[in-house]
């Protein structure tokens, strides 16, 4: 609800930035008055809904039964980020993963109906079936830290797709290095 | 070693091939040898109604041209088609430099048309035979194939594979408009018939000895699973869905058993699956990636993809029992081993300085022969006759199927007019 605020609000001001860049003739007083009021007011709300997401988090992320935002949907969270990226032909987690894999595993242990799949993926180098089987080791790793940190096996899907679904096409190593990747996606969320 | 004149040849029977519908892969020969066979094919007398439903005569130019084996002359360098064989010259085709000649006729016959055409040696001045062979009006382009076949024999000595087809996966569009194909065409690309369309991923096409099915890995349900699927009825059943990957299928020799690499216990091991009973029988336990396995053509041996020593190699496993033993060494890595129909060679994907290529490891002297210079090779796939391997290549980052002679001094591109292909597998004859 947060976000959407955040885009009303964005949506209003460009709506406001294309009516002031039109002549000012067009606008009459008591149109910019209703304006600048509506505008006014969407602030006051998003400055609302922000105090409720700070006071929400001191609260305690999730422990809060009558939070109605859910965490998966804050752009700010750890959570929010569902991208595992490896070095080529490994499928060791690097560091930098850790704490937002942590994150979600804390997000799957307070919430034990929530479902993951963890989809597996290599770039193209290498032959293919090989790289089904890479896709699914760099899963497997991705499983093994969340495992760690409180996810259930029965939460955590193992899937690869090998180098089929590619994210980037050129051949370069910038590309090579996006495909490179697990996705985790919510199959259902808590 | 560029052969220039047959790729202007061939240019030139690109441009006669242009009109026809469905010819979705364009063929260009990039690499030819000096030393090809020159050989004339006139165009076959059409003596029905109308004009030729086929130009038989261009379809088997361009497949003998194909092989690499041969140059096709122009046909504005031909001296007029004699009526028939008694009226052969060996003078007048010598004179335009041809060693071999084939003419021919179609005649309508009833429902058929009857394919008539002989072979000649120039140089010999004698005819080596004369065929005939009747198909119906809409299998002609089959019966075109028929006749590069015989007339491959004929010169060669050798069986062709002209007649057999291809099977492919095709992939159009990107992100949610991506949509993936099973494509089965004749050998030159041509006819090409959608077997299966699904918007997830395809892989792994392999066909059955007998050419009545294929299997291969869809995504259908959101995972990898093998599939069986009959070729002229559309019938297909799964046949793999074990917990995680279900991958790499390859028929036995003998047709009863499917190969695969399954990682139902956690990392990825070959298993033979017998057909009759679906009963599973495990063939390596290692806890390192074991894929890609293939049958030699004796079925006794398997060969097969696995970084048990860190980088992906190809190992042998006699089936009757013993430990897996290491073939490759050359290059950073190796897999997607596959066996020449002959039994001599394993042909497969070796990596070096990441790139691919495709090398050829002869099994007795167990030398090493790199037969592409693309950099990401991939999938090979042998003709039925040996005599050339279709593989996976890219042109401009876009997926094509390269073919090169056994030898790897003939080279050639099949492209997609939209989209791209990859993973070629040749069906038995």
């Amino acid at each position: 609800m947060n976000a959407m605020l955040r885009w009303g609000l964005i949506v209003l001001m460009i709506g406001l930035l294309a009516a002031c860049a039109q002549p000012k003739r067009d606008l009459s007083e008591a149109e910019r008055q209703a304006a600048q009021a509506a505008a006014a007011e969407a602030e006051a709300e998003a400055e609302a809904a922000e105090r409720a997401r700070r006071d929400a988090e001191a609260r305690g992320l999730g422990a809060d039964g009558d939070l109605s935002v859910d965490p998966l949907d804050d752009p700010d969270s750890l959570l929010a980020e569902r991208l595992v990226y490896f070095d080529l032909d490994r499928d060791a987690v690097r560091s930098e993963f850790i704490p937002m894999l942590e994150a979600h595993a804390r997000y799957l242990s307070q919430n034990p109906d929530a479902r993951l799949r963890l989809e597996g993926h290599a770039d193209e180098r290498g032959t293919r079936e090989y790289n089904l089987a890479l896709g699914e080791r760099r899963a497997q790793s991705v499983r093994r830290v969340m495992n760690l940190n409180g996810a259930r096996d029965t939460q955590l899907e193992v899937i690869s797709y090998g180098e089929e679904m590619p994210v980037a096409f050129t051949q370069t190593e910038d590309a090579w290095a996006r495909n490179r990747r697990v996705e985790l996606v919510y199959e259902v969320r808590r | 070693m560029k052969l220039r004149s047959l790729q202007i040849c061939l240019f030139g029977l690109l441009l006669l091939a242009a009109g026809q519908a469905g010819a979705v892969l364009d063929v260009t020969v990039t690499e030819g040898v000096s030393g090809a066979i020159p050989v004339a094919v006139t165009p076959f007398t059409w003596e029905g109604e109308g004009s030729p439903p086929e130009d038989v005569a261009q379809i088997v130019g361009a497949n003998l041209a194909r092989s690499g084996l041969f140059r096709v002359l122009g046909r504005e360098r031909l001296a007029g088609a004699p009526a028939g064989p008694d009226d052969f010259l060996s003078e007048q085709w010598a004179a335009v430099g041809a060693e071999y000649l084939v003419i021919g006729r179609l005649r309508p016959e009833g429902e058929r048309v009857l394919i008539e055409f002989h072979v000649f040696d120039v140089l010999a001045n004698q005819r080596l035979g004369g065929f005939r062979i009747p198909v119906p009006p809409e299998m002609l382009r089959r019966g075109a194939h028929r006749v590069s076949d015989i007339v491959y024999e004929q010169i060669t000595g050798d069986e062709g594979a002209f007649s057999a087809r291809i099977a492919y996966v095709g992939v159009t569009g990107r992100g949610d408009e991506r949509r993936f194909t099973l494509e089965v065409a004749d050998s030159d690309g041509a006819d090409p018939r959608t077997l299966y369309r699904s918007s997830e991923p395809l892989m792994s096409p392999a066909w059955s000895p007998d050419g009545r099915y294929l299997v291969y890995v869809s995504f259908e349900n959101r995972r990898s699973e093998v599939f069986r699927h009959n070729v002229e009825t559309g019938a297909r059943d799964r046949l793999a869905s074990y917990p995680g990957i279900n991958s790499a299928p390859a028929w036995s020799p003998d047709g009863e058993r499917l190969a695969m690499s399954l990682s139902r216990d956690g990392t990825p091991n070959i298993y033979i699956m017998d057909l009759d009973s679906g009963a599973l029988t495990q063939v390596t336990r290692s806890n390192a990636i074991d894929t890609e396995p293939a049958w030699s053509a004796d079925g006794e041996t398997l060969y097969f993809t696995s970084d048990r020593a860190g980088s992906p190699q190809i190992y042998e496993m006699r089936l009757s029992g013993g430990s897996a033993r290491r073939l490759t060494f050359e290059g950073s890595s190796a897999g997607a081993a596959t066996v020449s129909p002959d039994g001599e060679a394993v042909v497969y994907v070796q990596g070096d300085g990441g790139e691919l290529r495709i090398a050829r490891l002869d099994l007795e002297t167990r030398q090493v022969t790199l037969l592409t210079r693309g950099r990401f090779d991939k999938s090979p796939s042998f003709a039925p006759n040996g005599s050339m391997i279709l593989y996976s290549t890219t042109e401009r980052g876009r997926g094509i199927l390269g073919s090169v002679s056994r030898d790897g001094r003939v080279h050639q591109r099949l492209a997609a007019r939209t989209g791209e292909v990859r993973e070629p597998a040749w069906s038995p004859l």
